[in-house]
C-alpha cells in the first residue's frame, strides 16, 4: 500500500497537499487542468521532489527520504527515458543493474523483456533508430525489467498518436496486471481513464483528491471535475 | 702543466680499479647537444682519464643556487662573467688550480676560480649584400639613417643584452642615454633570448644583429656563405667569456684538477672553435683551425670586472629601458 | 527536504581540485622557503602590471570579437574539408612561442608577404611592432580556441530549435536574439577569461612584437628577478599577483555565467535552414576565407622554412620527439584523471566559480611553479630524473582550464537532462560516469585531451630549468638547434613539432568522435 501521509509540496509559490491511500496492485487515473500539479505529485512520490512536510509510505516502509533509485517505483517520463547513446539492451539492462554488469540470466531477462513488448531482434539498436512507438515500447520493457510494485507514467505516450497511445495502454495494463503492480498515470483524456483506470485522483486548486472510483466519478462528477472535463 | 696532466692521469690509472669513477660536469643546456662541444670534450677527456664523465644540463646558476650544497657537480662549465659574482657569493668553488698564465685572452685575467675556456665580443652582424655602407664605428652606427633596422637582446633576460648596455655605457658612460635615443628608432624590436633576434636576422627581418664577432665564422665554416660579416668598431667591442669552475665539496677532487688542467690543454682548446663557434681561451692564434685567424676582430676590447659590471648593471638597464620606452 | 542523491558525487572532484591547489600553494611554500627579502617592487613591475592587463584585455576583447563571426560562420557552413580546416585552424594555438613569432614576422613583418605585396602596390607599409602587434599575436594564439569554445556551443543547439525557427521563418536578427545571444551570453565570458588568463602569462611574444621595453609583462619581470637576480621573493611576489589577477578575472566572468540548461536533441546531426541568402553565403564565405588566411597564412611560412630545413635535422631530433610524445601521453592521462572528476563536481554546483581552481595552474607561472617544487624535491630525491613527469604534470595544469571550459557546459546539460531517468534508475558513480558521461561526452573528451597533448608537445615547460641531455624535449632541442646557428635544422624541428602536435590533436579528437552516431 502506497501512503501519502498529510504530504506538502512546495515550489515557491505553488503548493500541493495530499493525504490518502492507495491499495496495491490498484491501476490509478491521475486528472486535473494543467498546471494543477499533476507532474509534481508523481515527481513527489518518484522521490525527484523534497516533501516540505508530511510522509510518504510503502507497506510499513517510510520513504520520504529514500534516492529515487532506491524507491520500489519505476517511472517514466514525458521524454529522455532512453539514453540516445545506448542500445536499446543496455538501455534496458540498466533496469537490472545501473552498473550494467550482466549476467547471462540477465541478458535472457532483457530478450525476454524485449520479445513481450514485441521489440524481438531491435536489442542492437539505438533509440534515435526506433519509432516514437518502439521507443515507448523499449521504455515499457525497462519498467518490466525493474520489476517494482508501483510504476508512475508521467504522460510518456503523450507525443504518441491515438492509435498507438491505446496500445501503449493496452500493453500497460496488460504488463501492471501481470505484475500486480500498482500503477499511477497522468492523463488528459477522459477516455484513457475509462479504459484503464480504477481510480482516479482529481488534482485541483492545490489539492490532490484521494482515489476514487473511476466509473461512478466520471458518471456523477462534481462540480470542478465537471468544468474540467467540459 | 703537461707533466701534472700525465702524473695525475697516470695516478688516476692506478687508483681505478674495477669501477670507473664519474666525474659529473653541470653544462648550460647547449652545451651537450650532439653538435655542441660536450660530446667531443667527454670522448677526449675519457681517453686520458679512465673516467666516466657525466654531463648535467640545465639552467646553471639558478640550479647551483637552488641546489646549494647538495649539489652532485664536480666541475661547473659554462658560467658566463655576468653570473661570476653570483656563482662566487656561493661559496660552493674552489680555486681552479690552474695557471692564468696560459691564457691568451685579449685581457688580463686575475681570477683564480673561474677559468675562462672560450671568449668573444658583442658585436653587430649584417649581411654584405643587404647593406651598402655597414657602420665603421659606433658613432656612425648611431648616425645611420633610421630606416636601418637592428634587432638587440633584453639585458633583463638575455646575456648579449646586458653584454651590449654595458658595452654603451663602456664607449659613451654618462651620454648613455643620449646614445638610446639615437639608436631607439633604429632598434625594430627587442628579443626574449639571442636566438629570436638571430633568427630574425637570417630571415631577413632586420639589417643587423646584436651577436658576436665570431658569428660570421659560423657561416663562412659551417655553411661557405661569406657574405654576414661583423661590424668592427674602433671604440672596442664588449668582451664576454665562459668559464669553468670547480666545486670545492667534490668527491672526486682529482678527477676535477684533471678536467680543470684538461680545459687548457691544446686538445681542448682546439675543439672549442668549430663546437662552440668562438674563441679558444688558452691558444696562440697560430694554432686555430685554419681560417679562423683571418676573422676580424676587434682592436680594442672593453671588460668591466666582475664588481664594476655588477655595480653598473642596474643603473645602465634603467638607462636603457627609460629610452626605449618613449 | 529528501537528500538528493546525486549522479555524479563530487567527492573526488573535490579531492582533484584540492591537489591542483595543492600543487600551486605548495610550491609558493617551497619558493618561500628560500626566498630572501629581496628589493620588492618598483615602477618598472608596476609598469609591467599595468602593460599586462591592458594587452591582455584588449587581446582577450579582440580574439572573442573576430571568433564571434567566424564560429558562426564555420557552423552554418558545410563544405568539403571543413573539419581539417578546423583542425588546422587550431594549430597556433600550440605553436611554441618562438616559431610563431617567426613565423608571423614572415607574413606581417617589416620585411613579410604582406607589406611585400602593399609595396609592390604602391602602398606604405604597416609595422607590427607595437601594442596592435602584442593584440595581432595573441589573437593569432587564441583565435582559434575561442572559435573551437563559440562553435562547440553553436553546435549544441539542438538542431530542434534551428527547425523551429525555420519553421516560424524567422529573419536573422530574431534568430539572432531567441538561438545565437543566449548562447553568446553563456560561452562568450567564460571564453573571454580564459583568453586574457592566458595572455598574463605571455612574453618573448609580448616583448618582440611589442617593440621593446614598453611590451614588459609580469611574466618577463618573474623570468628577470628569477634568472638575473635569483631574487625568488620579488619572483613570488609578482606570480602571486599575476595569479590573483587571473582569479579575479576568471570569478568575475564564471559567476557571471548565467546557468541555463540546454535541452538535449536526440543526437541528430545539425541542419540549418537559415542563412540562405546569397549575401550571407558570401560573408560567410569571405569570413572563412579571411580568418583562414588570417591564421595559416604564418603556419604555411613555418611549412615552407620547416620543409626545407628537414634534410639538415640530426637523427636526434627524432629521439627527442619520441620524449616529447611520452610527456604529451602522460599530460593526457594526468589531466583527465584532474579535470573529469573536477569537472562533475563543478557540474553539480550551481555557480561555477569553482571552475576559477581550474585557472590557477595556467595562470601561475610554470617556471615559478617548477622552481618551487625542485627545491620542494632536491633534499628528499634527484629533481633531474622527475624532470619529466614534473612537466607532464605543470603541462596537465596548463591545459586544465581549457579542458573544464570544454567539459563542463556539456557535462551539465548531460546531467540535467537524464537526472530524473539516471537517479530513477540508482545510476551512481562509477555506473553514471561509465553508461551516461563518458559516452555522452566522448567528443567533449577526445577534443580536450588532443589539446593537452598538442599543448605538451608544443611547450618548453620547466624541463628548460634542470634537463638532462637524454631528456630533452623536442622544443628544448629546437631552441638549442636555434641556440647553434643551425635555424634551418630548427625550422625542420619546428614543423616536426607542429606535424606532432597536431597529429596527436587530430587523433584523441577522432577518436573522440568516431563510431559516434552521425
Amino acid at each position: 500500500m502506497l501512503r501519502l501521509e498529510t504530504i506538502r509540496i512546495a515550489q515557491g509559490d505553488f503548493a500541493l497537499e495530499a493525504d490518502f491511500e492507495i491499495a496495491p496492485g490498484r491501476k490509478t487515473a491521475v486528472i486535473g487542468p494543467s498546471g494543477a500539479g499533476k507532474s509534481t505529485l508523481l515527481g513527489a512520490i518518484g522521490g525527484f521532489l523534497p516533501l516540505a512536510a508530511g510522509r510518504l509510505w510503502w507497506q510499513d516502509r517510510d520513504i520520504t527520504h529514500t534516492a529515487p533509485g532506491r524507491r520500489p517505483i519505476a517511472m517514466l517520463f514525458q521524454d529522455n527515458n532512453l539514453f540516445p547513446h545506448l542500445s536499446i539492451a543496455q538501455n534496458i539492462g540498466l533496469g537490472i543493474r545501473p552498473d550494467l554488469k550482466l549476467t547471462l540470466e540477465d541478458n535472457a531477462r532483457v530478450d525476454l523483456a524485449l520479445e513481450r513488448v514485441g521489440l524481438g531482434g531491435m536489442s542492437a539498436r539505438k533509440p534515435g533508430a526506433l519509432s516514437g512507438g518502439q521507443q515507448s515500447r523499449a521504455a515499457l520493457a525497462r519498467v518490466l525489467v525493474q520489476d517494482r510494485p508501483v510504476i508512475l507514467l508521467d504522460e510518456p505516450f503523450a507525443a504518441l498518436g491515438p492509435a498507438l497511445r491505446q496500445e501503449m495502454l493496452d500493453l500497460v495494463q496488460e504488463l501492471s496486471a501481470e505484475a500486480e503492480a500498482t500503477l499511477l498515470m497522468v492523463t488528459h483524456d477522459p477516455a484513457d481513464v475509462r479504459r484503464i483506470a480504477d481510480d482516479v485522483i482529481f488534482v485541483e486548486g492545490g489539492r490532490a483528491a484521494a482515489p476514487q472510483p473511476a466509473k461512478s466519478l466520471l458518471e456523477d462528477p462534481p462540480p470542478a471535475l465537471r468544468a474540467y472535463l467540459g | 702543466m703537461r707533466r701534472t696532466l700525465l702524473a695525475t692521469t697516470l695516478l688516476l690509472a692506478t687508483q681505478a680499479g674495477a669501477d670507473t669513477s664519474v666525474l659529473t660536469v653541470y653544462a648550460g643546456d647547449y652545451f651537450t647537444s650532439e653538435w655542441g662541444p660536450g660530446p667531443k670534450i667527454e670522448a677526449g677527456f675519457e681517453e686520458i682519464c679512465n673516467c666516466d664523465l657525466q654531463f648535467s644540463t640545465g639552467d646553471l646558476l639558478p640550479r647551483l643556487l637552488l641546489e646549494g650544497e647538495r649539489t652532485k657537480a664536480d666541475v661547473v662549465i659554462g658560467l658566463t662573467s655576468d653570473v661570476t659574482a653570483k656563482a662566487r657569493a656561493t661559496g660552493l668553488f674552489a680555486p681552479h688550480g690552474q695557471d692564468n698564465a696560459a691564457l691568451t685572452l685579449p685581457i688580463d685575467w686575475g681570477d683564480d676560480t673561474f677559468l675562462p675556456f672560450n671568449y668573444g665580443h658583442t658585436a653587430f652582424i649584417y649581411n654584405e649584400t643587404m647593406m651598402d655602407a655597414p657602420p665603421a664605428s659606433f658613432d656612425a652606427l648611431l648616425e645611420m639613417d633610421d630606416d636601418v633596422k637592428l634587432v638587440i637582446q633584453d639585458p633583463r633576460t638575455s646575456i648579449s643584452g646586458l653584454a651590449l648596455v654595458l658595452w654603451v655605457e663602456a664607449v659613451y658612460g654618462d651620454k648613455s642615454a643620449d646614445v638610446w635615443a639615437k639608436l631607439a628608432p633604429k632598434i625594430l624590436t627587442v628579443t626574449k633570448d639571442w636566438s629570436a633576434s638571430y633568427g630574425m636576422f637570417t630571415d631577413g627581418e632586420v639589417d643587423m644583429v646584436l651577436s658576436y664577432t665570431t658569428s660570421p665564422a659560423y657561416h663562412m665554416f659551417a655553411e661557405e656563405d661569406f657574405t654576414k660579416k661583423a661590424a668592427i668598431f674602433p671604440e672596442g667591442h664588449y668582451f664576454m667569456v665562459e668559464t669553468v669552475g670547480k666545486i670545492a665539496k667534490t668527491d672526486a677532487p682529482e678527477l676535477a684538477d684533471a678536467f680543470m688542467a684538461y680545459v687548457l690543454s691544446t686538445d681542448f682548446q682546439q675543439m672549442i672553435p668549430t663546437a662552440n663557434w668562438s674563441l679558444p681561451s688558452a691558444l696562440p692564434e697560430d694554432q686555430w683551425p685554419e681560417g679562423w685567424a683571418q676573422l676580424p676582430l676587434p682592436e680594442k676590447v672593453l671588460f668591466y670586472s666582475e664588481e664594476e659590471a655588477e655595480s653598473r648593471k642596474d643603473q645602465a638597464i634603467e638607462t636603457w629601458r627609460n629610452a626605449l620606452s618613449q | 527536504m529528501a537528500q538528493r542523491a546525486q549522479p555524479v558525487i563530487g567527492t573526488t572532484g573535490v579531492i582533484a581540485g584540492g591537489f591542483v591547489v595543492a600543487v600551486v600553494v605548495l610550491s609558493f611554500v617551497g619558493l618561500g622557503l628560500r626566498a630572501e627579502v629581496g628589493r620588492g617592487l618598483g615602477p618598472a613591475e608596476w609598469a609591467a602590471i599595468r602593460f599586462t592587463v591592458v594587452q591582455s584585455a584588449w587581446s582577450a576583447v579582440i580574439s572573442v570579437i573576430c571568433a564571434i563571426p567566424l564560429a558562426r560562420a564555420l557552423a552554418r557552413r558545410w563544405f568539403w574539408g571543413r573539419g581539417a580546416l578546423i583542425t588546422l585552424l587550431g594549430a597556433p594555438f600550440i605553436l611554441p612561442v618562438i616559431v610563431a613569432v617567426l613565423g608571423l614576422l614572415t607574413v606581417f613583418g617589416r620585411t613579410g608577404w604582406v607589406n611585400e605585396v602593399l609595396g609592390a602596390l604602391g602602398l606604405p607599409g604597416l609595422s607590427i611592432y607595437g601594442l596592435h602587434g602584442v593584440v595581432l599575436a595573441h589573437v593569432f594564439f587564441n583565435l582559434p580556441l575561442a572559435t573551437r569554445l563559440l562553435l562547440q556551443g553553436w553546435q549544441s543547439i539542438p538542431a530542434e530549435r534551428f527547425r523551429l525557427a525555420a519553421q516560424l521563418d524567422l529573419p536573422p536578427a530574431m534568430i539572432r536574439r531567441t538561438l545565437e545571444y543566449p548562447l553568446l551570453l553563456q560561452v562568450v565570458p567564460g571564453a573571454a577569461a580564459l583568453i586574457f588568463v592566458i595572455c598574463l602569462t605571455s612574453f618573448a611574444v609580448a616583448l618582440t612584437l611589442g617593440g621593446g621595453p614598453r611590451a614588459t609583462t609580469i611574466e618577463l619581470a618573474i623570468y628577470q628577478a628569477f634568472r638575473f637576480d635569483f631574487d625568488l621573493a620579488r619572483a613570488s611576489l609578482l606570480s602571486i599577483i599575476q595569479l590573483l589577477l587571473a582569479g579575479s578575472a576568471a570569478l568575475i566572468a564564471l559567476w557571471v555565467l548565467p546557468n541555463f540548461p540546454l535541452t538535449a536533441g536526440l543526437d541528430r546531426k545539425l541542419r540549418r535552414w537559415d542563412a540562405r541568402g546569397g549575401m550571407q553565403r558570401a560573408l560567410d564565405t569571405g569570413i572563412i576565407a579571411l580568418g583562414s588566411a588570417f591564421l595559416l597564412l604564418p603556419l604555411m611560412a613555418i611549412l615552407l622554412a620547416g620543409l626545407q630545413g628537414l634534410p639538415e635535422m640530426p637523427w636526434v631530433v627524432w629521439k627527442t620527439a619520441g620524449n616529447s610524445l611520452g610527456v604529451a601521453v602522460l599530460s593526457i592521462a594526468v589531466l583527465l584523471a584532474i579535470a573529469l572528476p573536477m569537472a562533475g563536481w563543478i557540474s553539480t554546483r550551481r555557480a561555477g566559480g569553482a571552475e576559477a581552481i581550474g585557472l590557477i595552474g595556467l595562470s601561475a607561472s610554470p617556471l615559478m611553479i617548477g622552481t618551487g617544487w625542485f627545491i620542494l624535491i632536491n633534499p628528499i630525491a634527484d629533481p633531474v630524473p622527475l624532470a619529466l613527469p614534473v612537466t607532464a604534470l605543470i603541462n596537465a595544469l596548463m591545459a586544465l582550464p581549457f579542458a573544464l571550459r570544454i567539459l563542463v557546459p556539456p557535462l551539465r546539460e548531460v546531467l540535467t537532462t537524464y537526472d530524473r531517468l539516471t537517479r530513477s534508475l540508482g545510476m551512481q558513480g562509477w555506473s553514471a560516469w561509465r553508461w551516461l558521461v563518458l559516452p555522452r561526452l566522448r567528443a567533449q573528451i577526445g577534443f580536450a585531451a588532443g589539446l593537452t597533448g598538442a599543448l605538451s608537445v608544443g611547450d618548453l615547460g620547466v624541463i628548460a630549468l634542470f634537463a638532462d641531455p637524454d631528456r630533452a624535449t623536442l622544443p628544448l632541442q629546437m631552441y638549442r638547434l636555434m641556440g647553434a646557428y643551425r635555424t634551418e635544422a630548427a625550422a625542420g624541428a619546428a614543423l616536426l613539432l607542429l606535424a606532432m602536435a597536431l597529429g596527436l590533436f587530430w587523433i584523441c579528437d577522432k577518436g573522440g568522435r568516431w563510431g559516434a552516431e552521425a
